[in-house]
């Protein structure tokens, strides 16, 4: 069983390595790119059988208060 | 006056700090953060460096360290706490200071001398910086862009908990002066109560004038003599 936690800037949030990145895809001729965010993605092994809903509220939690930071970013969370 | 300067796994200013704090005439030791207590601390620095490698996000991880507690519940108590650098960013982390401190806007790690205009003399951290004195104070950090919602910005206006500008030469807040994106030239700033306080520059390595500028000085004279005149609560 895995949670996958994708984090990314929050819209208002300067987002240097996005902008540089969006640049560097137009200058390679990537034409058609109006954005690019970059975030962070974490992966979290969980045991066998572990109860998924007591999971997504357990990880929530930790999604909130310490994987990311509420200030300038948003998560989402999958379980599978 | 004693003063606890925090050590963290990759805290790297820890020295210099203690250094400066002795060289000023004051007791400074070393608080490892795996201590629940802070002792007979009157002041905590908790200083630059890059606590656990900077994982996750600069401060994340420190902030859960134990001795964050014993902060958090000595800044509760009134007591002065610093943040230099890495200690800004582990302050906001903790959420014992408003924002956050994002990578620099060119993405440049930035190792330079600048100029900080302090913006108001009522706080215990500002006090005795001679009037319309700026500080040239060196930056070392790659990120040190402060972000904070408009909510939270009007209100660290109204509040007048902005203690520090970047600024040019003259004393100007302009946008070529502001090394990181920093919303409002901010370099450092208070919380509500004002007995906290977090800025990126380090006055820590400008405290002597063999550094190249003695300016760093003040924060720390504002410091003691805020403590002399007892004009801030001690923490038991």
């Amino acid at each position: 069983m895995k949670a996958k936690i994708i984090i990314t800037p929050k819209k208002a949030v300067l987002d240097p390595q996005g902008k540089t990145v969006q640049s560097a895809l137009a200058h390679m001729g990537y034409t058609g790119v109006t954005g690019v965010h970059i975030g962070k993605y974490i992966e979290i092994d969980l045991a066998p059988g572990t109860d998924k809903a007591a999971a997504r509220q357990a990880l929530n939690g930790a999604a909130h208060k310490f994987l990311s930071n509420p200030i300038i970013e948003d998560y989402k969370l999958e379980i599978e | 006056m004693n003063f606890a300067v925090l050590q963290f796994p990759a805290s790297n200013c820890d020295q210099d700090a203690i250094h400066a704090i002795r060289l000023l005439g004051h007791a400074a030791r070393y608080v490892w953060h795996k201590e629940t207590s802070l002792g007979d601390a009157d002041v905590v620095i908790v200083p630059g460096g890059f606590s656990y490698g900077d994982y996750l996000r600069c401060g994340a991880i420190a902030r859960f360290s134990p001795v964050m507690q014993a902060v958090k519940q000595f800044a509760d108590n009134g007591g002065l706490v610093l943040g230099i650098c890495n200690g800004f960013q582990v302050l906001t982390e903790a959420g014992l200071l408003p924002g956050a401190l994002i990578r620099n806007r060119d993405l440049q790690f930035h190792c330079e001398h600048i100029f900080l205009k302090t913006a108001t003399p009522d706080s215990p951290f500002t006090h005795k910086i001679p009037p319309g004195k700026l500080l040239k104070i060196p930056i070392a950090h790659g990120e040190g862009c402060y972000y904070a919602d408009e909510e939270t910005l009007a209100r660290l206006k109204a509040g007048n908990q902005i203690l520090w500008h970047y600024c040019d030469a003259n004393g100007n807040p302009t946008d070529a002066a502001n090394p990181n994106g920093s919303l409002l030239n901010i370099a450092g700033i208070c919380n509500a109560r004002r007995n906290v306080a977090g800025l990126m520059p380090h006055p820590e390595r400008a405290s002597e004038p063999m550094l190249g500028s003695d300016d760093g000085k003040w924060i720390f004279e504002s410091i003691f003599a805020a403590l002399k005149n007892k004009t801030v609560a001690v923490a038991a």
